[in-house]
């Protein structure tokens, strides 16, 4: 029998992965709740806002939190670009076209930064300590990590609730004409989802960077477990994904512990392909 | 008010509406008939721009608002409420609202459109926090009502508005419009309901396939031709 002990922390462990992989699907269901359109190359875009955290603390010698800021920022004019230079030119054309349109933004990118940087793993080596709880081990950068992503997806919530633009945001997301017959200029409400999207794309990568090695195929590892939660959750329903993240992690988590790394994701995607045969428009789907 | 000249208008190949004229002047309300299909919908997607006329002219208050998009129109003074009703139904009745008051004009003056809202339709204060999908069809045509309202408009395009509506529901619908109507406002309204839209207009448009075929005072029109006219198309 195995210590009580070494589950706690797996399931506390779960919780604060689950943390920022919440982030990451919230960010990419909130654009494509609004475009109808799934961002292939989103982890990608987190994993360029990494490498901006990574450069700005090692060769510019900025503070942790003033570079997570910058990243921020980044992932939303990041966010934008791809909106208006990708997605915004073929917005009626037919989705298989739009899907490839940001898979090759993916492959433009992973290239890109492998010309740039090379594949090197890069890490920033924190010397943060690791917090003893109750016999549990817990790495302060994955608290930190969990705190701030529960702050953003706070925040998220705030402005999508409390805000005209961000009201209008789910208002699209139900009726793109009628929101027009509000007064709504469409392409106003896409740029600033794309914006708010990215920025999340930023925060992500801000606390993925202090805990995670950034590399060009960075957005491999996360893209994948990203689009399941989406899925899993209902594509464009908030609520769903951040259940869902929560799910998922436990899984791998616990798995990781009870078996081994490798099954843990095993473990997750066969669950996930279970699911998916139960509950086809995810765990949270309206009965039509 | 309004005035349109020589509107043509459709979708692809198909052309909805043939050399359409119309005018509506300040504080009259005037309805346009029809039997299905005729084109009615098609003219007021035109004034709200959400369709492109392919020809013709859109003045509104003395400017020429012709091939304008839909959300520089509404912040002009028109606000459409769309056939369908189109509210947005996983958003509460008063995030609906607040949707209504989007343009920062609109915004300024938010509170006291919404008491002058509240006070027409009362039923939308008490269910303000439900979601607006679970309002039943009445209730939601009120609520897009109320929606349009909030962008203080100056001409208001109501969209079959009794469209689906329980036959109790349609009267007092139509006592409300008139109501509307009493505060002020100008009003070019869409519907089947014949018999009840000529009691209520000053004026009315009879329009079969594409084409404006009558024009005239409401009163002065026979409604047994008139009907004849929208439903048979004889």
């Amino acid at each position: 029998m195995m210590d009580p002990i070494f589950l706690a922390e797996a399931a506390l462990n779960g919780v604060l992965l689950a943390g920022v992989l919440a982030l990451l699907a919230l960010g990419l269901n909130l654009i494509f709740g609004v475009l109808d359109i799934v961002w292939i190359a989103y982890v990608d875009l987190v994993a360029v806002c990494m490498y901006g955290v990574y450069f700005l603390v090692t060769l510019y010698g900025w503070p942790l939190w003033a570079a997570g800021l910058a990243a921020v920022g980044l992932g939303g004019l990041l966010g934008i670009a791809v909106h208006l230079l990708i997605i915004s030119p073929i917005l009626g054309s037919p989705p298989v076209n739009q899907l490839l349109a940001t898979g090759g933004l993916l492959f433009f990118l992973q290239s890109f930064m492998t010309l740039l940087w090379t594949t090197d793993h890069r890490s920033l080596r924190l010397n943060l300590p690791i917090l003893q709880a109750g016999g549990m081990f817990i790495p302060f950068t994955r608290l930190l990590a969990f705190g701030v992503a529960v702050l953003a997806v706070l925040g998220l919530y705030l402005f999508l609730t409390r805000t005209y633009m961000g009201t209008a945001i789910r208002a699209v997301s139900q009726d793109r004409e009628a929101m027009r017959l509000m007064g709504a200029d469409p392409q106003r409400v896409y740029v600033v989802t794309s914006a708010v999207g990215g920025a999340m794309a930023g925060v992500a990568a801000a606390l993925l960077i202090i805990q995670y090695p950034v590399h060009p195929y960075f957005g491999a590892a996360f893209g994948p477990l990203t689009f399941m939660i989406c899925v899993l959750g209902g594509l464009g329903n908030m609520v769903g994904a951040f259940v869902a993240s929560f799910i998922l992690s436990e899984i791998i988590s616990f798995g990781g512990v009870l078996l081994s790394t490798e099954m843990g994701y095993v473990l997750a995607f066969v669950l996930f392909i279970a699911l998916m045969f139960a509950r086809p428009g995810g765990i949270l789907a309206r009965r039509a | 008010m309004l005035e349109l000249r020589g509107v043509t208008a459709g979708y692809g190949q198909f052309t909805a509406l043939w050399d359409v004229g119309l005018r509506v002047a300040a504080g009259e309300t005037v309805a346009i008939v029809g039997p299905n299909g005729a084109g009615k919908t098609t003219v007021m997607r035109v004034i709200s721009g959400v369709l492109r006329p392919r020809a013709g002219g859109l003045i509104f208050d003395g400017e020429s608002l012709a091939g304008r998009p839909a959300h520089e129109i509404v912040a002009r003074g028109i606000a459409h409420v769309p056939e369908g009703r189109r509210i947005f139904p996983d958003l509460t009745v008063a995030e609906n609202l607040r949707m209504g008051a989007f343009l920062p004009p609109a915004r300024r003056a938010f509170g006291q459109s919404l008491e002058r809202v509240h006070a027409l339709f009362p039923i939308l204060a008490e269910r303000r926090r439900q979601r607006a999908g679970s309002l039943s069809g009445g209730e939601q045509q009120m609520l897009a009502i109320g929606r349009a309202l909030m962008s203080r408009p100056k001409l208001i395009l109501l969209d079959e508005p009794s469209l689906g509506l329980a036959p109790v529901m349609v009267l007092r619908l139509f006592d409300l419009i008139r109501r509307i109507r009493r505060e002020g406002y100008t009003i070019l309204i869409v519907e089947q309901n014949v018999r009840q839209v000529l009691r209520l207009a000053d004026r009315a448009y009879l329009l079969e396939a594409g084409r404006l075929k009558m024009e005239g005072r409401s009163d002065e029109l026979s409604e047994q031709e008139f009907v004849r006219k929208a439903y048979l198309g004889l």
